[in-house]
């Protein structure tokens, strides 16, 4: 019942005019770069986050969760009205969204990814107030060994499990502590790759590193491989349902909700796997499989839920332990540290005020967006019709503008530029941005608490593995790692099973 | 799933130049690490060198790895998105002219100050993505460069330069 009554605290600070102002701005800029091609939520916060330094932290984080739920709802927009989504997360919503789109059904098919959407979001934070807390509970407790291990598991969940390949996935991690690594130690005061170049001493700001890979790297990408001819965008009225369309989306939307959360809020969780997961249970419960392929409700309903679940289950570890799960979540991190704040556990302890109203602000942002998407969607459907030239012209310029805004120093534009050819050259040779922002991030954080574990133990190697939470992180992290070997031996050992099987019949 | 973009030039050569560019990196920061004095402490018994030269090495075995990878015929899928049209060769003249005019606003930022730097940025970028309405480009980057120096380096204490046209603005 405290999580209640701080959560109803946490309403009491965000219904400011102010604070609500800046949730609907949130949520407003939020759909429109999530509708925008090109633009995810994760490049907006890092866009944004230099400008946001003269408010109040409280004031950003609102406006940054506003951004990521605003960003998850129009992403669907884009990924019904066009067949070509933008966000990993939204590749299953697009296979029924669109052949719904196609076959007339569009307007259904954005109502209920937004219903279905709301519906998520709000169960999904609910839980999120009841289940952080105890995160909290029992992160507190551990010490820094355990948070090592914990956050060596997110570095080999983000890098090794997300994403098509292991190798690739681990290059870019190694590439991002690489430059987590630039600057001078926090405790002798040695200077560590920075080639003797003073504006590197400081180390490398995670905005500059944020901006440059996702805006730049991203915009000189698609400048690369422009499509001439922008894909054909399918003319939509204002989103409704009718009684069947309610019937058959209710229940997938639950069901959603509930693969999205615990998948957000493990390290390695993403959006991917339940979103898949909620179009395959879907496929399998329906009463019409035959209208899978061809523009099923229920093919659009579970896997948007599961999205926006996922996106609040990322929360929790973001806010409970500091582990950020997706790239939104690394920024933000990113941007609480630039407040001079520490994420971890032993925020909710500190900055009470703060974590509650921003979960209340989700709420409250939730039903911005209900009513935002609903009667406005033909409205969010014009912006895919932004000559394109202009539009990353804008990305370019923004970006600019934030890289330099940080340290005000032409350098800091300069490495940017580096950084973003080192995004283009990424998304070239299909390497996962997301491990190297975690590296960045989080490396700094791993080395200290690896240090502070052996200044514990005096030195002593045993310092580092500490105890029983440590040892199942370790577990998991060789069974991830070594997965393949695992595999190929339970493979062999299965085969022999078999011959021998046959022998004995035979 | 990641063969079908380029398996029809008969693997991806290229990707060795990852392989390569990472041991480099890796031999990079090893040499550096050497270069760290070795300063520890009883309150910090390892100093600053093993992470560099932990790291140092990882990259150096990833590399490895990953070339075996790229040997056996792996291929990393280049991302997709709505404006991009994978079945095209990479532009180089519009990636080359973009990265120009990136330079040149890093280098006029100071001596002429955002409002002038950031037009003709933005103006320049759309021109190399194929933007013909010259007018309407400068218009709208004379716009932009206005709006957000009013609003945030003026309205948000954000550091933006006034340059040139500064006692003007």
């Amino acid at each position: 019942m405290d999580n209640l009554t701080a959560l109803i605290a946490g309403f009491g600070e965000v219904l400011t005019p102010l604070n609500l102002m800046i949730a609907l701005l949130g949520v407003t800029v939020g759909t429109a770069v999530g509708v925008l091609p090109g633009i995810g939520p994760a490049m907006t916060v890092a866009l944004l986050l230099p400008i946001t330094y003269g408010m109040e932290p409280t004031q950003a984080l609102i406006l940054f969760a506003a951004i990521f739920y605003g960003g998850m709802y129009g992403g669907s927009t884009t990924s019904i009205l066009l067949n070509t989504p933008g966000e990993s997360a939204s590749v299953v919503t697009a296979i029924e969204g669109n052949k719904m789109a196609k076959a007339g059904r569009a307007a259904q098919a954005l109502a209920t990814a937004a219903i279905g959407s709301f519906v998520a979001g709000s169960i999904a934070t609910l839980l999120l107030v009841f289940v952080m807390p105890q995160v909290v509970d029992f992160a507190i407790s551990l010490g820094a060994p355990e948070y090592l291990a914990i956050i060596l598991v997110a570095f080999v969940g983000v890098s090794a499990v997300l994403g098509s390949s292991r190798v690739r996935g681990l290059a870019s991690l190694l590439v991002g502590l690489t430059i987590g690594l630039v600057g001078i130690d926090f405790v002798t005061g040695q200077q560590r790759l920075t080639m003797g170049i003073p504006q590197l001493a400081d180390g490398i700001d995670v905005v500059v590193v944020a901006v440059g890979i996702f805006a730049v790297g991203e915009a000189l990408w698609v400048a690369a491989h422009l499509r001439r001819k922008a894909a054909e965008v399918i003319p939509v009225g204002r989103p409704w349902m009718g009684r069947e369309d309610w019937k058959r989306s209710w229940k997938p939307w639950l069901r959603g909700t509930a693969y999205g959360f615990p998948f957000g809020a493990i390290p390695a969780g993403g959006a991917e796997m339940p979103t898949f997961l909620s179009y395959m249970t879907e496929k399998k419960l329906s009463r019409h499989p035959e209208q899978f392929g061809n523009g099923a409700i229920e093919g659009v309903a579970g896997p948007e839920a599961a999205n926006n679940a996922s996106a609040a289950g990322t929360l929790v570890p973001l806010l409970a332990l500091g582990l950020p799960t997706n790239a939104t979540a690394a920024i933000m991190i990113g941007a609480l540290e630039g407040y001079g704040l520490e994420p971890g556990p032993l925020l909710l302890e500190k900055q009470p005020d703060l974590v509650w109203a921003l979960i209340a602000s989700l709420f409250i942002g939730n039903a911005m967006l209900l009513v935002l998407n609903l009667p406005l969607a033909p409205a969010w459907a014009k912006l895919l019709q932004i000559p394109r030239p202009y539009l990353y012209a804008g990305i370019l310029f923004f970006a600019s503008m934030g890289a330099y805004a940080v340290n005000a120093q032409p350098f800091d534009l300069f490495l940017l530029l580096v950084l973003g050819l080192l995004g283009f050259g990424m998304r070239r040779f299909g390497l996962p941005v997301l491990p190297l922002i975690v590296g960045v991030i989080l490396g700094p954080l791993a080395e200290k608490q690896a240090r502070r574990s052996l200044q514990l133990s005096g030195g002593d190697p045993s310092g580092l593995i500490g105890g029983p939470v440590a040892w199942v992180c370790y577990a998991i992290i060789a069974v991830v790692l070594l997965w393949p070997l695992i595999a190929r031996v339970v493979r062999k050992i299965r085969d022999s099973d078999k011959n021998r099987d046959r022998e004995v019949v035979a | 799933m990641s063969e079908k973009t380029l398996a029809g030039r008969g693997g991806d050569r290229a990707q060795y130049g990852v392989c390569a560019g990472l041991a480099l990196l890796g031999v990079l920061v090893l040499v550096d690490a050497s270069r760290i004095g070795a300063a520890t402490s009883s309150n910090d018994p390892i100093g600053p060198r093993p992470v560099p030269i932990i790291l140092g090495l990882l990259l150096v075995v990833v590399s490895i790895f990953y070339a075996v990878d790229v040997a056996r015929g792996g291929v990393g899928e280049a991302e997709a998105g709505e404006d991009i049209d994978l079945s095209t060769r990479i532009d180089v003249r519009t990636v080359t002219m973009l990265i120009g005019v990136f330079a040149v606003n890093a280098l006029l930022i100071e001596p002429l100050g955002w409002v002038i730097s950031g037009s003709l940025l933005f103006w320049g970028a759309a021109f190399a993505l194929g933007n013909r309405h010259h007018i309407r480009g400068l218009v709208l980057g004379v716009a932009l460069a206005l709006i957000t120096f009013y609003a945030f380096a003026i309205g948000l204490g954000v550091n933006l330069p006034a340059g040139i046209l500064q006692g003007i603005l």
